[in-house]
C-alpha cells in the first residue's frame, strides 16, 4: 500500500460514512425531490425574499441545511457539513444515484463560498459563510460591463475613496438575477492609473443600498435571468473589500476557476432518462428497438459516449486537485467541453422533438419548456468566459504556447 | 479509487518510460522495418521486458507473474504507444495471457502461464475474419472428430501471428455466424498440420498475419474454457483488448500532440513563431482538451476491468471510442501543422499516423464502440 491509496480502516470507514448517508437521503428525501428540476420553480435559491414553492422542498431543503449539506465540505463553524473529499464525494454520488436535486442552488455556494474561504478575513467569513450556508442571503456577481465582456479587466466601474467609504458609480450587465439578490460580490476599479489589472478591488454590499436599480434583460428564451444594474453613488464601507484594496484581481480569478467548474456541470450528466429514450417517445423505433432515425441516432450515441468521457474527465479533475496534481487553469478546459456538450445536448432533443417541442405558450408544453431551455443553453459558451476565451486559457497558460 | 495514478503506479510508469524511451524510441521500429526484420520486434528487448516482470505482468504470482491489474497493463501500454515500440506485449501478455488466466484449466495455466511470464512462449488470439471486427460473425468452423475437433476457415490481423508459438482460436462449434450460442476457442500449435501462416506486411510496420486453417486436427485437451460457451470468456477477454489499446492510443495520442506543440513553438513564418497563430492556438487547445477526456475515459475503463470484467463493457465501449477518435484527430492535426515535413517518411509523425490506423481497426472501432453503447442504452 502507498500513502495515496486509503487504508483498510479509512476504506472501511468511508463504507460505513456510505452506508449510513444512503439510509440518511432514503429516510429524509422526500420522493418528490428525487426528480430533476425541470424549471425554474423546482429550484430553491434562497434570499430574504425566498419563498418555497413546494412542501417537499422546504422539508428537504431544511433537513439538508440542518446536517450542514448544503455545502457538505465547508466547516462546520460556518454552517458546512465538515467532510473530507473523500466524503464529499461519497455524498455526492449516493445523491446522484437517488436522483436528489440539491436542496439550495446559490452564487453564494459555488462561487463567492470559495472565495471568501481562501481570501476573506475572519469577521467576512463569519458575518457571509453561515448566511450563504443557511440560505438566509441570496448573491448575485458584479463581474461584466456593457464595454467589459471577454476582456473583463477593462471593467471601468469607479470606486473612489471617501474616509472610511468606497463611493461606487457604474454599470454592470449580465448580472444573474440581480432583481432578486439581497448582496452582490462586485469588481470595481479602485486605481485608475494602474495597469489594467492592479487597480482593481472586490467589494460586497446590500442591493438595498441608497443608489442601486436593477433592470432586467429579456432574451432570447423569453426569459430574464439576467439584470442590468447601474450604481450612483452606492456608498460602501473599505471593510467590505475582500482581500487587498487593488489586487481584486486575484479573487476575481480564484471565482472564475469555481463559476467555470460550476457551469461546466450544468448538463446534469447521469440524471433524467438517456436521450436515445428521450427520442424514442418522439420518432419511433425499428422492429428490433432501434431509433426509427439512423443519423439521430447515431448523433446520440456519439452524444453518450462523450458525456459519459467528459464525466470520467470531472471526476478526475476532482481526483487530481486533492492530490496536489491539478493544473489551476483546467478549468477552463472542462467549462469548454461541458458547455459545447449541453448545447449539443439540446440540439439533439430539438431535432428528437421535432414538432412537438416547438410550441412556446401552452400548458401541454409546459409554457415551451424545452425551446425555452434549448435557446438558455446558447449562452453557456458565452457566460463565464466564452469558448474561445477558454481555448486561449488553455493554450497560453496550460500548452505555454507563445503571444498574448 | 481515484483516477490518479498511485505512488507505485507512478513507478511502474517511470520504469517502463525509462527502458522504452532509452531501448525502442521511434527510430527502433523505422530500423526494423527499413531492414525487413523477419521478427519484427527485438528478442533481447523482449527479455529485458521478461526480466523487468512485464512479459508477466497480468500473470498470477503462483505462475511466475507479476500479479498485477490491468490498470498497470495500461500504464506499460500508453508508454509502448509514445515510441510506437513494436513488443509482443498486447498480444502475448495481455490478450493470451487473460485469456489462458480466465479461461484455462489447471493444467493449461500451468503449462503456458509459467512461460509467458519468463518471456519464452509467444501466444496469440485469432479472431477476426472480415474486414471489420465482428466477433459474433465468427464462422470458422470446428466440427467434432473422433476425440476433438477439426478446425477449417481463416483468419485475419493476427497480431503476431507469424512468430507466435501457441494460437488462441475462435471457431463456431454450433450455430451459425451472428448468434452468441456456439462459439469455442481452440489452442492451436501453429506448426500443427493445416495450417499455412501468411506474414502481412502492414502500413504500421508492426507484425500481423492471415491464418488459414483445413482441415487442422486437435485434441479434446485443446478447447479453452467451455464447449459452445465461449462468447462470454472472449467478451472479457476482447475488453481487456480493448481497454489496453486505448491506453496505447492515448500514449500515441499525447506524445504526437507534444511534438506537435514543440513545432509550434520552434517553426517561424510571416516573421512569427506559427504557436502565435490564433487559429492554430485553439485547435492545439481543442486538441489538448479532447486527448485529457480521452485518457481520464481510459483510465475509468481500465478500473472497471480491474473491479469486475465482466461488468466492464460501457465503460471499455466508451473508452475505445474516444480513443479512436482521439487518436484519429491527433495524427491528422499533427500531420497538418508540420505542414511539409510532416508528410515526409523521414520525419516520424507519419509513423504514429499509420500505428494509430491499425489500433483503430484493433478489437473494434469507433463506430462499433459508440453501436454498442446506442444498444447497451436500450435505443
Amino acid at each position: 500500500m502507498t500513502d495515496s491509496k486509503p487504508s483498510d480502516t479509512e476504506s472501511a470507514e468511508l463504507e460505513t460514512f456510505r452506508a449510513e448517508t444512503r439510509a440518511w437521503l432514503e429516510a429524509n428525501c422526500p420522493p418528490e425531490m428525487r426528480k430533476p428540476a425541470t424549471s425554474d420553480a423546482d429550484v430553491f435559491w434562497g434570499g430574504r425574499n425566498a419563498k418555497f414553492s413546494s412542501e417537499p422542498q422546504r422539508i428537504w431543503f431544511e433537513r439538508m441545511r440542518d446536517k450542514g449539506w448544503t455545502v457538505p465540505d465547508w466547516p462546520r463553524e460556518y454552517g458546512g457539513g465538515g467532510l473530507s473529499a473523500a466524503e464529499h464525494k461519497v455524498l455526492r454520488a449516493e445523491m446522484a444515484k437517488m436522483g436528489a436535486r440539491p436542496p439550495l442552488s446559490s452564487f453564494g455556494i459555488w462561487m463567492l463560498g470559495p472565495a471568501l474561504l481562501k481570501y476573506g478575513n475572519d469577521a467576512q467569513k463569519k458575518e457571509h459563510l453561515p448566511k450563504i450556508a443557511a440560505g438566509e442571503i441570496r448573491w448575485c456577481q458584479g463581474y461584466s460591463e456593457p464595454n467589459a465582456g471577454s476582456d473583463l479587466a477593462s471593467l471601468q466601474t469607479r470606486a473612489e475613496s471617501d474616509g472610511d467609504d468606497f463611493v461606487i458609480t457604474g454599470s454592470k450587465i449580465w448580472t444573474s438575477y440581480a432583481n432578486y439578490a439581497d448582496w452582490i460580490f462586485c469588481l470595481v476599479r479602485t486605481d485608475p492609473t494602474a495597469k489594467k489589472h492592479d487597480g482593481i478591488s472586490f467589494i460586497l454590499f446590500d442591493m438595498t443600498s441608497k443608489g442601486v436599480t436593477t433592470k432586467p434583460i429579456l432574451l432570447i428564451s423569453g426569459y430574464s435571468p439576467f439584470c442590468e444594474t447601474f450604481f450612483d453613488g452606492v456608498r460602501v464601507p473599505k471593510s467590505h473589500v475582500v482581500g487587498t484594496i487593488n489586487r481584486g484581481w486575484d479573487v476575481a480569478k480564484y471565482l472564475l476557476q469555481h463559476e467555470r467548474a460550476m457551469i461546466s456541470g450544468m448538463g446534469e450528466r447521469g440524471v433524467g432518462r438517456p436521450l436515445g429514450q428521450i427520442a424514442a417517445d418522439s420518432v419511433g423505433t425499428d422492429g428490433q428497438g432501434k431509433l426509427d432515425d439512423a443519423m439521430l441516432r447515431g448523433k446520440i450515441a456519439t452524444f453518450d459516449v462523450d458525456e459519459a468521457a467528459l464525466a470520467a474527465c470531472a471526476e478526475r479533475a476532482v481526483d487530481l486537485a486533492k492530490a496536489g496534481q491539478a493544473h489551476p487553469a483546467f478549468s477552463s478546459a472542462m467549462k469548454y467541453y461541458g458547455t459545447e456538450l449541453n448545447k449539443r445536448r439540446y440540439e439533439i432533443l430539438m431535432s428528437a422533438g421535432g414538432v412537438d417541442v416547438l410550441e412556446w405558450e401552452s400548458e401541454r408544453s409546459r409554457q415551451g419548456a424545452r425551446p425555452r431551455a434549448w435557446l438558455r443553453t446558447k449562452a453557456n459558451s458565452i457566460e463565464g468566459g466564452t469558448s474561445e476565451v477558454m481555448l486561449g486559457i488553455v493554450a497560453k497558460r496550460i500548452l505555454d504556447l507563445p503571444g498574448a | 479509487m481515484a483516477l490518479v495514478l498511485t505512488e507505485e503506479q507512478s513507478m511502474l510508469r517511470d520504469s517502463a518510460r525509462g527502458l522504452i524511451s532509452d531501448k525502442a524510441p521511434v527510430s527502433h521500429l523505422r530500423s526494423l522495418r527499413d531492414s525487413k526484420d523477419p521478427t519484427g520486434f527485438s528478442k533481447e528487448l523482449w527479455h529485458s521486458f521478461a526480466e523487468m516482470g512485464f512479459a508477466g505482468l497480468l500473470v498470477p504470482e503462483e505462475f511466475g507473474g507479476s500479479g498485477l491489474g490491468f490498470m498497470e497493463a495500461g500504464i506499460v501500454m500508453e508508454e509502448i504507444g509514445r515510441t510506437l515500440m513494436p513488443s509482443p506485449f498486447l498480444a502475448t501478455s495481455v490478450v493470451a495471457a487473460s485469456a489462458l488466466n480466465r479461461g484455462g484449466n489447471a493444467a493449461q495455466k500451468s503449462e503456458y502461464l509459467p512461460k509467458i511470464s519468463n518471456g519464452s512462449l509467444l501466444a496469440t488470439l485469432a479472431i477476426d475474419e472480415g474486414a471489420k471486427h465482428r466477433p459474433l460473425q465468427t464462422n470458422l468452423q470446428a466440427v467434432r472428430a473422433g476425440n476433438g475437433f477439426k478446425l477449417s476457415g481463416a483468419k485475419a490481423l493476427v497480431v503476431d501471428g507469424h512468430v507466435a508459438d501457441l494460437l488462441i482460436v475462435a471457431a463456431r462449434t454450433a450455430g451459425a455466424a451472428g448468434e452468441r450460442e456456439g462459439l469455442t476457442l481452440f489452442l492451436v500449435n501453429p506448426a500443427a498440420k493445416g495450417v499455412a501462416i501468411e506474414r502481412t506486411i502492414m502500413v504500421d510496420a508492426h507484425n500481423a498475419a492471415r491464418i488459414e486453417f483445413a482441415n487442422v486436427e486437435v485434441n479434446a485437451d485443446s478447447v479453452l474454457g467451455e464447449v459452445d460457451q465461449g462468447a462470454a470468456l472472449l467478451d472479457g477477454v476482447l475488453d481487456i483488448g480493448r481497454g489496453t489499446v486505448a491506453a496505447e492510443m492515448v500514449g500515441l495520442s499525447d506524445e504526437v500532440f507534444n511534438r506537435t506543440v514543440e513545432y509550434l513553438k520552434s517553426r517561424k513564418q510571416f516573421g512569427k513563431l506559427i504557436g502565435e497563430f490564433q487559429a492554430l492556438q485553439h485547435r492545439a487547445a481543442e486538441l489538448y482538451v479532447d486527448i485529457e477526456i480521452t485518457r481520464a475515459a481510459t483510465m475509468k475503463a481500465l478500473q472497471a476491468l480491474d473491479a469486475d470484467v465482466a461488468k466492464a463493457a460501457s465503460s471499455v465501449a466508451v473508452a475505445k471510442a474516444r480513443a479512436g477518435t482521439t487518436a484519429t484527430r491527433a495524427v491528422q492535426e499533427g500531420v497538418q501543422m508540420h505542414g511539409g515535413m510532416g508528410m515526409t517518411d523521414q520525419f516520424d509523425i507519419g509513423f504514429f499516423m499509420k500505428r494509430a490506423r491499425v489500433c483503430e481497426e484493433l478489437f473494434g472501432d469507433a463506430n462499433y464502440h459508440t453501436e454498442q453503447l446506442a444498444r447497451a442504452r436500450g435505443y
